[in-house]
């Protein structure tokens, strides 16, 4: 107290959190961090990985996780547990299946197919598909059509939980029993195959397959990016909200139906625009693809990752059909099971997933590694910006208030 | 009963903000509300007592269109609420809380208020990202004394933070009429007073139904008070005449006594086993 002011100033407190390095090492700026090594590892991928047959199936995870992003939005945040996306990824790869295919046959001519089926002359719904244009268009819009029309029927009639789960399962069923039972329209069991190139792209050279992996990239960054601004949005807590108490929101004034249609619309739309891409990246869309095991099997990888995080939905994607891959390649009869085992241990153990793990182990690390003494103890409170008030010391601000008048 | 006759003779129909007019409602057989005429003028402020299963909740739940009434018109401003759904009711100018207060646990107190205040966007207005907090919220968050807890998660706050935070979220949506069920129901007597100051503050202001049967809030607080009683209006008055009217009395306690209504320690009302 008795020093001379001058010392006080050159001994100036240094800023709150540590100057530069503790600007820097803010959570975003390490999210941040985060998402810039993953664009880089994930622009190098190609360069490591076999372009025969390693980066394909890797361009095949990235479309399932397209897929899961969207059960993310739907499940996680909405609360819509949708079992029949087999549909939606149906809808949008028929849709472009249809179109190479016609590009493959050539004008005025019919896919190979439908000649071997009898059929000679085009179906009248196949004839748009001859533009490229209104394939696109129909990746987008058919989805999103057959997804509001679902949504304002069955979210008005309050349908939800196991009820609509099953509905959509359903619906994914019906579809498969269409496609299957119009050998000479949709090819049938086999489904829409032997395509040559994708808009110019070679499908069967590196070059093509490395050209396919960017843009399923892009499309699933774009996805993800835009995903995230819409739960960060107002309509994202809403749905939420929804998720938590669709009967209460009524009573703030919000017809439920329409946002839980639109959300319902937005994942649809995602895991169209995942079974587009997926029918160049593996040369094949068939019925067995979109059938309900398979729609069930995005779930449970979704469930993996957690669902209550859009990125813990496409690490989930990415790594239960890697494990897949990987596992049945090895012990063909095994993964069955062992994908059964994954879930009960998931919906047991780890109700938010992979994400939630992360999430337990970044709070409970820092607490560890002090209590190991491998860290310094934290300092004393308020030595740089208060510590968050633990939950059970919630202050009533009522008290705090009247004592504070009662001191004045 | 014949005290049930209709109120609506005391006061012109075109004050009245609130009328329901021979209301019934029938739950598998159980008759809930038998035949019930309400009126709530403008700028009242109004509290609708009656012992468990009197049908307080069920008229709320009548008029912001949860159940479907048997028989019977509510009107709102003119207009007809029985039939609407749930959203166009609030969306005239009702809003409600819940006995048990339901507030969004995941959202922050900030976000509950926010939502609440947003519900005349458009949709594609909504995809827009929160900047900030509004005006309108600050002022309710203020109001509400909740400011210091805007960025907390509701699921911690406490049994009547979360009160005031669904007081909160009912004036962020700026009603004509507020409906409120039993906003102080298992709070401590700081928090009981604090709200009836609260309920003053937006009484001025706005028309407010409160259901309570907390004798001491209702003397403290109260000004005209409506007895239901199975399913019927048993009377309607000032504090004073509801306590001296022995039929009153007689349905809260089973018997006439005088005294032991008046003397009830924890000050509820509610009807002896």
């Amino acid at each position: 107290m008795s020093a001379p002011p001058v010392v006080d100033t050159t001994v100036a407190p240094p800023p709150p959190g540590g100057g530069w390095r503790g600007k820097l090492m803010t959570a975003r700026a390490g999210w941040l961090g985060a998402f810039l090594v993953v664009l880089v590892v994930a622009a190098l991928a190609p360069f490591f990985l076999g372009a025969s047959y390693q980066l394909p199936l890797f361009t095949k995870y990235l479309c399932y996780a397209i897929i899961g992003v969207g059960i993310g939005l739907a499940w996680g945040q909405g609360g819509m547990l949708t079992l029949g996306q087999g549909l939606f990824v149906g809808l949008g790869g028929y849709a472009m299946g249809m179109y190479l295919k016609l590009h493959d046959a050539g004008p005025g001519k019919v896919p190979d197919f439908m000649n071997w089926s009898g059929v000679e002359k085009l179906p009248a719904f196949w004839e748009p598909f001859r533009s490229p244009v209104v394939a696109l268009v129909a990746v987008i819009a058919a989805p999103i059509i057959v997804a509001t029309l679902l949504g304002l029927l069955v979210f008005r009639q309050r349908v939800r939980g196991a009820y609509f789960a099953i509905l959509t399962q359903a619906l994914a069923a019906a579809f498969v029993i269409l496609l299957v039972g119009q050998q000479g329209y949709t090819g049938g069991t086999n489904g829409l195959t032997n395509f040559s190139s994708f808009f110019g792209i070679d499908t069967y050279a590196d070059n093509g397959r490395r050209e396919l992996y960017y843009i399923t990239a892009a499309v699933l960054l774009v996805i993800f990016l835009l995903l995230r601004l819409v739960v960060l949005s107002r309509f994202g807590r809403l749905l939420l909200a929804i998720r938590d108490g669709e009967d209460r929101v009524r009573f703030l004034g919000y017809d439920p139906t329409i946002i839980k249609t639109i959300a319902f619309a937005i994942s649809a739309v995602t895991a169209a625009v995942g079974g587009a891409l997926i029918v160049p990246v593996v040369g094949i869309i068939n019925p067995g693809m979109l059938d309900i095991v398979p729609s069930i099997e995005l779930v449970i990888a979704v469930a993996v990752g957690g669902r209550y995080s859009l990125i813990g939905a496409i690490v989930g994607a990415i790594v239960v059909n890697w494990a897949k891959s990987t596992f049945s390649d090895n012990y063909p009869s095994a993964w069955t099971y062992f994908q059964g085992a994954l879930f009960i241990g998931v919906i047991a153990f780890l109700p938010r997933g992979l994400s939630g793990l992360f999430w337990s182990v970044r709070d409970n690390v820092p607490w560890l590694a002090r209590r190991l003494g491998v860290w310094p103890p934290r300092r004393a409170p308020g030595a740089d910006g208060a510590p968050p008030p633990e939950a059970g010391a919630v202050l009533i601000p009522g008290q705090g208030a009247a004592e504070a008048k009662e001191a004045v | 009963m014949t005290s049930a006759a209709p109120i609506s003779s005391s006061a012109p129909a075109d004050e009245a903000l609130l009328a329901v007019r021979g209301l019934r409602v029938v739950f598998d057989g159980f008759v809930a509300i038998d035949g019930i005429d309400f009126q709530v003028n403008r700028g009242e402020l109004r509290f609708l007592i009656g012992p468990n299963g009197a049908g307080k909740t069920t008229l709320v739940d009548v008029i912001t269109g949860l159940t479907k009434p048997a028989a019977g018109s509510v009107t709102f401003a003119g207009t007809e609420l029985v039939g609407r759904r749930e959203h166009r009711i609030v969306r005239l100018g009702i809003g409600r809380t819940f006995q048990t207060a339901t507030v969004f646990e995941e959202l922050t107190v900030c976000e509950n208020i926010d939502l609440a205040a947003s519900f005349r966007l458009a949709v594609p207005a909504l995809f827009r990202r929160r900047k900030g907090i509004s005006d309108p919220v600050a002022r309710v968050l203020e109001t509400t004394q909740l400011t210091e807890l805007a960025d907390r998660k509701a699921g911690v706050l406490s049994h009547g933070q979360r009160q005031w935070l669904e007081i909160g979220m009912l004036l962020a949506q700026d009603p004509r009429l507020l409906l409120l069920d039993e906003p102080v129901a298992g709070m401590t007597k700081e928090e009981r007073e604090r709200t009836g100051e609260l309920l003053q503050q937006i009484a001025e202001e706005h028309t407010v139904v409160v259901i309570e049967h907390d004798m001491e809030f209702l003397r403290r607080f109260a000004r005209m008070v409506t007895v239901l009683h199975e399913g019927k209006v048993l009377m309607e008055g000032t504090v004073a005449e509801v306590q001296a009217d022995p039929r009153v009395q007689e349905v809260y306690l089973g018997r006439k006594s005088e005294e032991g209504m008046a003397e009830t320690p924890a000050g509820q009302l509610e009807a002896a086993p």
